[in-house]
């Protein structure tokens, strides 16, 4: 039941999307979400959902992976449009018991899925072309500037990576807990919610006294291989700002340029 | 040649837990490590051995005495770094002592604190792993590997910082035979092709036999110390220490115990089934 967690998912590639430096696609994510929610009306949304499907296309992601990356959220979507269909204002289209659905009601709750789909989706196919690693590397650089305000970027991305390497580990040591508790005789599947939330104590301390130790030993190792903090250090691989990505930057400026244009047009 | 490690009049003690009386580990321990040899050594649990292990690298640091590596004292503050990269460490559990979610950004991971330039990075990072024999996994992600192929990633990153001296705390003590072997023919090849120092913490009698020198530990203090011929064939020493000994010694020394006078110090397969079948054919 662990295995499905999709945290932080990678589908390996060698696409123009994911040689793009991780820097850059932060950049045009950042740029995507402000743009997203700019949008007024059809041209613009539809602007958007053309930038989408070409980054998608260009990334050879399957579109299948990013609308499975949709469906824990669908009772969001559900909730949100309802909420907008029945609860806007406006010209009254029908009516029945305490409903009255809204001309307006049903545009906003059109545009609002629209904006939750593309938001979703945009920042998936981050998340599924760049590997974690070149992730938190593009954020520390990205956030360098604040070290001078004595913001610790550094230890921020260490901690971001060491965390990522630890999710599989834990994974694997809950699931042995679990098992090791249920031949105990554990009961994890019966019961009401707060005696199944009872029943994960002996789960989550013997998983807490391992993470301890786990740190206390990696932080001995990291030391005996010369760790002292990020001052000094330097990269295996070194970020590099190509061409691509200055001509990525422009499109990205210019998709929000036109976006805050089409708000003077009602199209 | 000189010596790696010298631990001159060791004294180190525990501080206390629950407001118990401290515990005390060394009181007076005098060892050497030569260089270019490798050493294994050889303890029950609580004998000191992984106490001493943290000594050789400025993990801990001795309450009196000293602990000199390649000349420099641990003490020395100003020489931490020069220290620490000049004798690696190997602990025990692989999974944690991984930095990163790729192998070969792992490996990298000493270099890239040493401040090593990025292209001279890539070249240790390549030359360490094909020295383990794990180049070909250099993309992968460390948690899909056996515990076997881990521990040679952990002697991959140590060895991108070209040390002097390894000292490797019972790397082996998590592993099936197969990773146990794997493991032990890299450190053979380290010490024997390149020169490496290697000391080796071990609970495994078949690997303590493959090094030149074996120190067997009681209670922080040294009980004995030679060449593994020289030491195996203590046999009622080692049993008196809670040790077991080779079971090529056991047999032999049964046999011998049976009215039989074998070599005690036929310690290899080979040479123990040689020895058995000559005595079988007269």
């Amino acid at each position: 039941m662990l295995k499905d967690i999709t945290l932080g998912q990678y589908f390996p590639g060698n696409t123009i999307v994911h040689r793009l430096d991780p820097r850059t696609k932060l950049l045009m994510t950042l740029l995507y979400i402000v743009a997203l929610f700019l949008c007024k009306w059809f041209v613009s949304y539809g602007l958007m959902l053309v930038f989408l499907i070409t980054a998608v296309a260009l990334s050879r992601i399957r579109p299948k992976a990013l609308f499975k990356g949709l469906k824990p959220l669908l009772v969001i979507i559900v909730f949100t449009a309802v909420i907008n269909l029945f609860y806007t204002d406006g010209r009254v289209l029908a009516e029945f018991w305490i409903f009255k659905i809204t001309v307006e009601g049903i545009q906003n709750a059109f545009f609002l899925v629209l904006r939750i789909m593309l938001l979703v989706m945009g920042t998936f196919l981050l998340t599924y072309t760049t590997s974690p690693i070149a992730l938190t590397d593009g954020l520390e650089s990205l956030l360098s500037p604040l070290k001078k305000i004595h913001f610790p970027v550094h230890e921020l991305a260490m901690m971001m990576s060491i965390a990522l390497r630890f999710i599989p580990t834990l994974i694997e040591e809950t699931d042995k807990i679990i098992s090791a508790q249920k031949a105990r005789g554990a009961d994890f599947e019966t019961g009401n919610i707060f005696r199944r939330a009872k029943a994960l104590i002996p789960i989550l301390v013997p998983l807490f006294v391992s993470a301890f130790r786990r740190a206390d030993e990696l932080a001995t190792a990291m030391e005996c291989r010369c760790y002292h903090g990020g001052e000094g250090r330097t990269k295996l691989k070194q970020l590099h700002y190509h061409t691509r990505d200055v001509l990525c930057l422009l499109l990205g400026l210019a998709l929000l340029a036109g976006v805050i244009v089409l708000r003077h047009f009602t199209l | 040649m000189g010596n790696a490690i010298s631990v001159q009049d060791l004294h180190f003690s525990y501080p206390p837990q629950n407001g118990g009386a401290p515990y005390p580990v060394f009181d007076g321990l005098d060892v050497n490590i030569e260089e270019g040899s490798f050493v294994a050594v050889l303890g029950h649990n609580g004998s000191g051995k992984s106490t001493l292990a943290k000594h050789c690298n400025a993990i801990l640091l001795p309450e009196g005495g000293s602990v000199q590596v390649f000349g420099m004292d641990t003490a020395d503050e100003a020489q931490l770094l020069e220290i620490r990269r000049t004798v690696g460490m190997v602990f025990q559990n692989p999974d944690n002592q991984m930095v990163a979610n790729v192998v070969e950004e792992d490996v990298a991971f000493a270099p890239e604190n040493l401040g090593v330039p990025s292209e001279e990075i890539r070249k240790r990072v390549d030359d360490a792993l094909k020295t383990v024999g794990m180049y070909d996994y250099r993309s992968h992600a460390p948690h899909l590997l056996s515990g076997g192929q881990k521990q040679r990633i952990a002697i991959a990153g140590v060895i991108a910082m070209q040390p002097r001296c390894i000292v490797l705390d019972e790397p082996t003590a998590m592993l099936d035979p197969h990773g146990r072997e794997d493991v032990i023919r890299t450190i053979e090849t380290l010490n024997r092709e390149n020169g490496i120092t290697v000391v080796l913490i071990t609970h495994h009698m078949t690997e303590a036999i493959r090094a030149d020198r074996v120190i067997v530990m009681q209670e922080g203090r040294i009980l004995t110390d030679g060449t593994p011929k020289e030491v195996f064939t203590q046999v009622e020493l080692l049993r008196s220490a809670g040790l077991e000994v080779p079971a090529t010694t056991q047999i032999i020394y049964e046999l011998n115990k049976a009215g039989l006078s074998l070599p005690l110090d036929a310690l290899s397969t080979e040479e123990c089934a040689h020895v058995l079948y000559e005595t079988l054919k007269t």
